[in-house]
């Protein structure tokens, strides 16, 4: 249980940024391990510059820290060259707070919120010296668990994850904590399997081990509870009401640059806008607005206690904040006495709206903003249920430009359901309306079309639509970059490489968890960094299981077929998400039920759970999915004055 | 004010830009009322001194802040360390003349502590073998350099700026020697010196222990305790 610091600090000077391995940010702990306690290691399986900011992660070391019964640590994955150095050296992966090897803790949980880091958590497993599959795990060695996004989806990682965390995890891991305290203090009765059997009845807990997978050829046929006493159906958990956890209460200020290096505080849970192609909307529902008032002192305390003169207001449409006006004026202007501080909001809607607010948070330098449409068309838009009017996103650009923006970025799916070529090329038709409007203000004025290929997930109207394979999704790219060449709107796109690969893990089986081992031996690691990742590795790894790419990726399922997450619930009725697949055919939208009667998708009522937002009317000048038409005399009521410049 | 703080243990993997940043959210966190620059982005007014690399510890690092308003010096020092990352401490802050000269020009030597070690098993980095190479360096006229200035390669003498080389003694995995450098004309760095000591040799530990200012025959550190010293540093 020694620090392993003495045998990992000779390796530092050889690798790039040795400041990721160091900890000491400013709210980290140097937790004490009691005999009694259960040790978490929470690892995010990406670089440290793009794990550490995780609020997730951020918020469980916290609550688990509070705990006398609990101790957490964080790690994060090792990049190649330190990977390399620690296999040579026979060093194991260690925690930063105060290296500990990672072996050494009870429970190793993984944040999973992008399927391409899969193969980053065989790899720190490998490196830790745990077994990556479960299935050969002894007693002594750690119980691995995971959160996160990805886990609506965990078959494919079953092979490798002893249980699952469904939904928002401050709650369940106090009572796992327990479960595994109590086991670990009577001297580990039974063994493993009896821990884990006891963690399948922790709601909202899903222990792959306790269920039979059974396949007829290729088609899933059921997976059934192994136990009386384990689940058929394993529900999400929600926590009910924000206000109850004001955490993160210390952000950690890492001392070196890393993504989203601000003050981060989250505005709310949930978003009933009902995109369709957005798992996060539908799989964290209801919404859950955070009081206006813990905003604030959340900001001032944390701003005090982090030195950061920037705050990020979260949410997965920040906009839709009941007063989020008011919010953002008193922040801008000081009212909460923090001095002069930056304020940014990811997440934005497309409407006048969110440029009126934009213009009171970027008094100065405003270069660029971002606006995602996603859809080429108003038909389209209406498919996905993303209900921007041209003239929402040209009321939003003028606004923008006649205030001295510059350069708009907008973002774009291709391979959506239905998409046709005058879809894609509505793309073009927007971006080049979008300069016309810009050239009007300034001669500067140009527009970035940043195109993602769409991938399915699960728990979404949109889980049984046969994704665009590759050659579908180059030959669209290459159409918008023509029709857009010599224009001043630049087209930037992923790779659609990637997104058959995120294609394959994104709708897999339990199958696909020898495809994952086999992409990680053969290298692939860091797999969404374009500069490691190779396709081939992946379709090699199909081909050597015997499995067809295009099944798991291509194909259209059927209303009768039985998904891999049938097992795992969000709350969203199966029958709901058909309908709403039906109706994105017909190209009909659905309001927000924030604002509107519910169309009981099955979340509040079968959970027991109510919105919580302070406003019970849709935001001024909110057109999406409100019912509002600024197209037809809808008065946009922001008043977007005169370009104010810094005093 | 001259702010005179050190860096050691882990934090010596932070960068210089690190280091800036985290003095910068001391401040804040301190709520010390800083000087900021004008124009569309305001920058607080820090500069700090020759940089220090990755790696590499410090006992004597130096930045001069403006505040905006007059702030008692005496509780300065403990106040910022408080919200340093561990193993960056403020040892002292002082007052400065209206025109005391930017660090990064004012300074003219340096000393450094530098460990030689072998990864080698065949090689030997014990303090005999180290004391004659020292030696052998220092009794050569020149030591021409090969380096890349502005994307060009020339050559260059560092013998000059070489002030002083002393063997200090044995450590766990080598040999302790102590360095002083002047950094006009040129700038040497800890690796070139070791590379010119033996190419077998590899850095250990490596520690800035002293900077110097030297004008006009007088010689001090950017801040001393010495009031006589201060006041020099003031005149300048």
């Amino acid at each position: 249980m020694t620090s392993l610091w003495p045998r990992i600090e000779p390796l530092l000077a050889g690798v790039e940024k040795p400041a990721r391995y160091i900890g000491m940010e400013r709210g980290s702990r140097v937790p004490h391990h009691g005999p009694g306690s259960v040790s978490w290691l929470l690892v995010y399986p990406d670089t440290y510059e793009i794990g550490l900011p995780n609020q997730g992660l951020q918020i469980l070391y916290e609550i688990l820290n509070e705990r006398d019964d609990a101790a957490a640590e964080r790690a994060y994955a090792p990049w190649l060259d330190l990977a390399a150095a620690l296999r040579e050296h026979a060093v194991p992966l260690f925690s930063v707070d105060t290296h500990r090897a990672a072996a050494d803790f009870d429970i190793v949980a993984f944040n999973l919120s992008a399927e391409l880091v899969y193969t980053n958590l065989l790899e720190c497993l490998d490196l830790a010296g745990i077994p990556i599959r479960g299935s050969v795990r002894a007693a002594v060695d750690p119980i691995v668990v995971a959160g996160g996004h990805c886990t609506f989806n965990p078959e494919p990682m079953a092979d490798f994850v002893d249980a699952f965390v469904i939904g928002d995890g401050e709650e369940p891991v106090g009572e796992m904590t327990e479960v595994v305290g109590t086991w670990k203090r009577a001297g580990r009765p039974g063994g493993r399997t009896a821990v884990l059997r006891e963690l399948a009845s922790v709601a909202g807990v899903y222990v792959p081990s306790m269920y039979d997978v059974a396949f007829d050829g290729p088609a899933l046929r059921a997976i059934t509870p192994r136990f009386a006493d384990v689940p058929a159906v394993v529900d999400k958990r929600t926590v009910a009401d924000l206000a109850d956890w004001p955490y993160p209460r210390e952000q950690l200020v890492p001392l070196i640059e890393v993504v989203h290096d601000r003050l981060n505080v989250e505005l709310f849970r949930g978003c009933t806008r009902g995109c369709r192609f957005c798992q996060a909307g539908m799989i964290t529902r209801p919404v859950r607005e955070r009081p206006a008032e813990q905003v604030r002192s959340m900001v001032a305390q944390g701003l005090a206690r982090t030195g950061y003169d920037e705050v990020a207001l979260t949410s997965l449409s920040s906009a839709d904040f009941s007063g989020i006006d008011g919010l953002v004026g008193d922040l801008v202007s000081d009212q909460i006495g923090c001095g002069n501080v930056g304020v940014s909001l990811p997440s934005l809607r497309v409407d006048a709206f969110t440029v009126g607010i934009a213009s009171e948070i970027q008094k100065v330098r405003r270069t660029g903003l971002t606006f995602a449409p996603e859809g080429g068309s108003w038909r389209l838009r209406q498919v996905i249920n993303k209900l921007i009017t041209e003239e929402d996103l040209y009321a939003a650009v003028e606004g923008a430009y006649s205030q001295g923006w510059r350069r708009m970025k907008l973002y774009f799916l291709v391979g959506l359901p239905t998409e046709m070529d005058e879809d894609t090329l509505g793309i073009a038709e927007l971006a080049r309306n979008v300069v016309k409007i810009g050239k009007q203000y300034t001669k500067q004025a140009s527009c970035t079309v940043s195109v993602g290929g769409f991938v399915p997930k699960a728990h979404t109207p949109f889980q049984w639509f046969g994704q665009n394979g590759t050659d579908e999704l180059h030959r669209k790219i290459t159409m918008l970059r023509d029709d857009l060449r010599k224009t001043a709107a630049q087209v930037r796109w992923h790779d659609p490489k990637a997104t058959f690969a995120e294609g394959i893990a994104s709708r897999g089986d339990r199958r696909i968890g020898a495809v994952i081992e086999r992409v990680w031996r053969a290298g692939g690691t860091f797999q969404e960094w374009s500069e490691h990742f190779q396709l081939a590795r992946w379709t090699d790894a199909m081909a050597a299981e015997g499995l067809d790419p295009d099944w798991y990726v291509t194909r259209h399922r059927s209303e009768d077929e039985v998904l891999p997450w049938d097992h795992i619930a969000a709350g969203l009725h199966r029958d709901f998400l058909w309908q709403d697949w039906q109706s994105s055919l017909a190209a009909h939208g659905l309001p927000d039920c924030r604002w509107t009667p519910c169309y009981d998708c099955g979340v509040c009522t079968d959970y027991a759970l109510e919105h919580v937002v302070a406003s019970t009317v849709a935001p001024a000048g909110g057109s999406q999915g409100t019912g509002q038409d600024l197209s037809h005399g809808g008065a946009v009521p922001v008043l977007l004055g005169p370009t104010r410049v810094a005093s | 004010m001259r702010v005179w703080f050190t860096k050691n243990g882990k934090v010596r993997f932070i960068s210089h830009r690190d280091v800036a940043r985290a003095f910068e959210r001391a401040f804040r966190i301190e709520a010390l009322p800083l000087s900021f620059t004008q124009g569309f982005s305001p920058r607080p007014k820090v500069s700090f001194g020759l940089a220090l690399s990755v790696g590499h510890e410090s006992d004597a690092e130096y930045l001069d802040i403006e505040f905006a308003e007059t702030v008692p010096v005496a509780p300065l020092a403990a106040a910022i360390t408080r919200a340093l990352p561990e193993g960056i401490d403020v040892v002292e802050v002082v007052a400065l003349a209206d025109r005391a000269a930017a660090l990064q020009e004012a300074v003219t030597a340096v000393e450094w502590e530098i460990e030689l070690i072998i990864d080698d098993g065949a090689a030997d980095a014990s303090p005999t073998v180290v004391h004659d190479r020292v030696a052998a360096l220092l009794d050569a006229p020149a030591l021409v350099l090969e380096r890349v200035r502005k994307g060009r390669t020339g050559t260059e003498d560092i013998r000059p700026v070489i002030r002083r080389i002393t063997t200090l003694g044995p450590t766990e995995r080598g040999t302790l020697i102590a360095v002083e450098l002047a950094t006009r004309p040129t700038s040497v760095r800890p690796a070139e010196l070791i590379a010119a000591l033996g190419t077998e040799f590899r850095e250990g530990r490596v520690r800035r222990t002293r900077q110097w200012i030297e004008r006009g025959g007088v010689r001090y550190e950017p801040i001393a305790s010495d009031p006589r010293s201060v006041l020099e540093a003031r005149a300048s």
